[in-house]
């Protein structure tokens, strides 16, 4: 334990424009209608609150998270491709097509996915986490869970769940301050969010300023050392979206104390400035390892809209039908079976 | 397992019992299961016999239930989760089927969900309009589900032990009035007696007319079948016991032989059971029709306390011996 090495920030540094390079391109492919569908929630302005928490893990431990997935999945080690693949719906897809932006996974990575449904993916990374209870191990399952997600009866019961059964879970409330458009002190009677976990007999770390990542995982190793050895914890990242709730969100055009709120923060806590400045101060002259990260990021990105263009979509009854179940010796199926699936 | 009448709750609990001994990976969790020995004393004496870990009380909590269990059963258990009723079950809805039925559909195949929910269901007993529903068909709504509703304690034992060993995720509902039952179970000792998940069965045959039911309502239609027989109709009554996948084959093939069908359930009477199955019937089976098909259903009101008019809601052997008279 202690403070990161020179390699780990400059590999933090990759990782965090990689994400910003996938996430604006992503943008302007949506707004080409290259990338089609409704809902697209980006990671841009929350990069060091993923990076720096996750690089308190190790490869054996879990990650789960809501439908704003793209950063955390890249940070995971996800194929560029894959997931640009599934943005577009094509069979190359990481989800071959059937999730999309929201329902990114990797079974290889432990990422057990990206959800929909505000809070839904709560009672299950409860259950990855009792998983690891009950088998005896002390891998822990990092949790993402959106500051609008806070006020919702999943996150009491599966708080409330994780703090009876002691589950491995590190609850990390990504505060972005706006619920949609409704921000955190018209939605929460408890404004810091933090504070939530004292209600469930639960270890509280505190507030964070996510856009500092180096502040981020000197809290989450602490946090996930705690969560290894005793049960569950919360911790509270401040951060901000700089593309607003999904990228149909136009309150940042149409409202002026918003946009003047995004500019300030972009201008005064952006978090791979941020990390550059820590960097450079530490270490000096490494402007051309950056320069060479900035590069790859903007090709590996690139190389992975081309990959997914030139995917096929799915287009077959079978396409449609497949993985609803999962095939089995225990279920009796005749040509006139309803319901039955195909796997 | 030694060939006689056991009640159903008990059936049940043998087969619970048994899978849990067979895997250790398999854990029962809901809201009275351990200390309380369970509110339908379905999971007595498991917490003396299996210990905290794999017999876990919860709180109130049916959300977290739900949910819990999906991603307990994507991380490699076989969780066995009990709602107490599956009026609390409306509560963990988005779960069920947003959840364990979809997440293996939304990640192509990454995970499975090899989940059990046990849910106690039916009407009845002046349990009041909160408390008194059969909602089997609206789980049955959800492609990634299947939905298992046993008639007897030996298709209980069978269906359930199926149910746990499958790898897809399966509501699995009791009928409460059924719970004290007796029945037969299999003749041996046999800890695989399994019954395929959507597989239905024949409980009578009889060739004028064919009566097609699931759980509580098999009751009614065998009633009914006997009560037919001392005025010369003969009944087949077709048990489904899985709404999902549904074996319209063993409907079929019985329509063929009588032309004449009444569906019976215990579940409300708009957008259901009855509705589909009569549906398939006249879009697969037209030119074997030869009366209108009859469905027999709860009256479409919500279940008041007062014994008299809540018994006038309920279907029963007599609705559908009238039923039958219209149409033979």
């Amino acid at each position: 334990m202690g403070s990161p090495t020179k390699a780990m920030l400059l590999d933090w540094y990759r990782q965090m424009v990689l994400i910003r390079e996938f996430e604006e391109t992503c943008h302007r492919l949506y707004e080409e209608k290259r990338i089609t569908g409704v809902y697209l929630h980006l990671y841009s302005g929350h990069e060091a609150s993923g990076v720096g928490s996750m690089a308190a893990l190790r490869k054996s431990d879990h990650v789960i998270t809501a439908y704003r997935d793209h950063g955390i999945a890249l940070i995971l080690g996800m194929d560029p491709k894959a997931v640009m693949a599934e943005m577009m719906g094509k069979k190359t897809g990481s989800s071959g097509g059937k999730g999309g932006s929201m329902h990114l996974a990797s079974k290889d990575h432990n990422f057990w996915g990206g959800y929909a449904i505000v809070g839904g993916h709560l009672p299950l990374a409860a259950g990855i986490a009792l998983e690891a209870r009950y088998h005896g191990k002390d891998d822990v399952t990092m949790t993402y869970v959106g500051d609008g997600a806070t006020n919702n009866g999943y996150f009491h019961e599966s708080l409330n769940m994780s703090a009876i059964w002691d589950l491995p879970v590190v609850w990390i409330i990504e505060n972005n301050g706006y619920a949609m458009g409704t921000e955190v002190d018209r939605a929460s009677g408890q404004v810091e969010l933090h504070r939530k976990a004292e209600a469930y007999g639960i270890k509280s770390f505190g507030r964070v300023d996510a856009q500092n990542a180096l502040e981020v995982y000197a809290v989450a190793l602490k946090a996930v050392d705690y969560a290894r050895k005793k049960g569950p914890v919360v911790i509270e990242h401040v951060t901000y979206r700089y593309r607003g709730h999904g990228v149909s969100d136009k309150q940042y055009d149409a409202r002026e104390d918003m946009s003047a709120e995004l500019k300030e923060w972009m201008a005064t806590r952006e978090p791979i400035k941020i990390l550059r400045d820590c960097i450079e101060s530490q270490y000096g002259d490494v402007g051309e390892v950056l320069a060479q990260h900035e590069a790859d990021a903007v090709q590996i990105v690139a190389d992975s809209v081309t990959f997914a263009e030139a995917s096929e979509l799915p287009s077959t009854y079978e396409d449609l039908m497949r993985n609803t179940y999962v095939s089995s010796d225990l279920v009796h199926k005749t040509a006139a079976s309803v319901g039955a699936g195909i796997d | 397992m030694p060939a006689r009448n056991v009640a159903m709750r008990e059936a049940i609990r043998r087969a619970l019992r048994e899978e849990m001994h067979r895997d250790d990976n398999v854990f029962v969790m809901g809201e009275e299961v351990a200390y309380w020995q369970g509110t339908h004393r379905v999971t007595r004496g498991f917490l003396e016999e299996f210990g905290e870990r794999r017999v876990r009380d919860t709180p109130i909590s049916e959300m977290a239930i739900g949910g819990l269990a999906v991603g307990a059963a994507m991380a490699g258990l076989r969780p066995v989760a009990e709602f107490m009723t599956i009026n609390f079950a409306f509560l963990a809805l988005d779960a069920i089927a947003n959840h364990a039925a979809k997440v293996r559909y939304f990640f192509d195949g990454m995970f499975k969900v090899p989940l059990v929910y046990r849910a106690a269901s039916g009407w009845g007993n002046q349990a009041t309009a909160s408390h008194s529903h059969a909602p089997e068909p609206i789980f049955a709504h959800f492609p990634g589900l299947y939905v298992g509703c046993p008639s007897n304690s030996m298709d209980a034992y069978g269906m359930l032990k199926a149910s746990i060993r499958d790898d897809n995720p399966v509501l699995f509902t009791e009928s409460i009035a059924l719970y004290p039952k007796p029945g037969p179970m299999p003749a041996e000792d046999d800890g695989d007696f399994l019954i395929p998940i959507g597989k239905g069965d024949i409980k009578r045959e009889g060739g004028d007319v064919t009566l097609v039911a699931y759980a509580r309502g098999v009751d009614w239609a065998l009633q009914a079948a006997r009560q037919l027989a001392r005025d010369g109709v003969e009944a087949e009554v077709v048990d489904l016991r899985w709404l999902r996948p549904l074996d319209m084959e063993l409907v079929y093939q019985s329509f063929k032989k009588t032309n004449r069908c009444v569906i019976v359930e215990e579940s409300l009477p708009m957008y259901s059971f009855g509705g589909e199955i009569a549906a398939l019937l006249q879009e697969n089976m037209f030119d074997y029709m030869d009366a209108p098909i009859k469905r027999v259903a709860a009256e479409d009101a919500p279940l008041p306390y007062s014994k008299e008019i809540e018994l006038l809601a309920l279907p029963d052997a007599q609705k559908v011996v009238n039923a039958v008279k219209e149409i033979v």
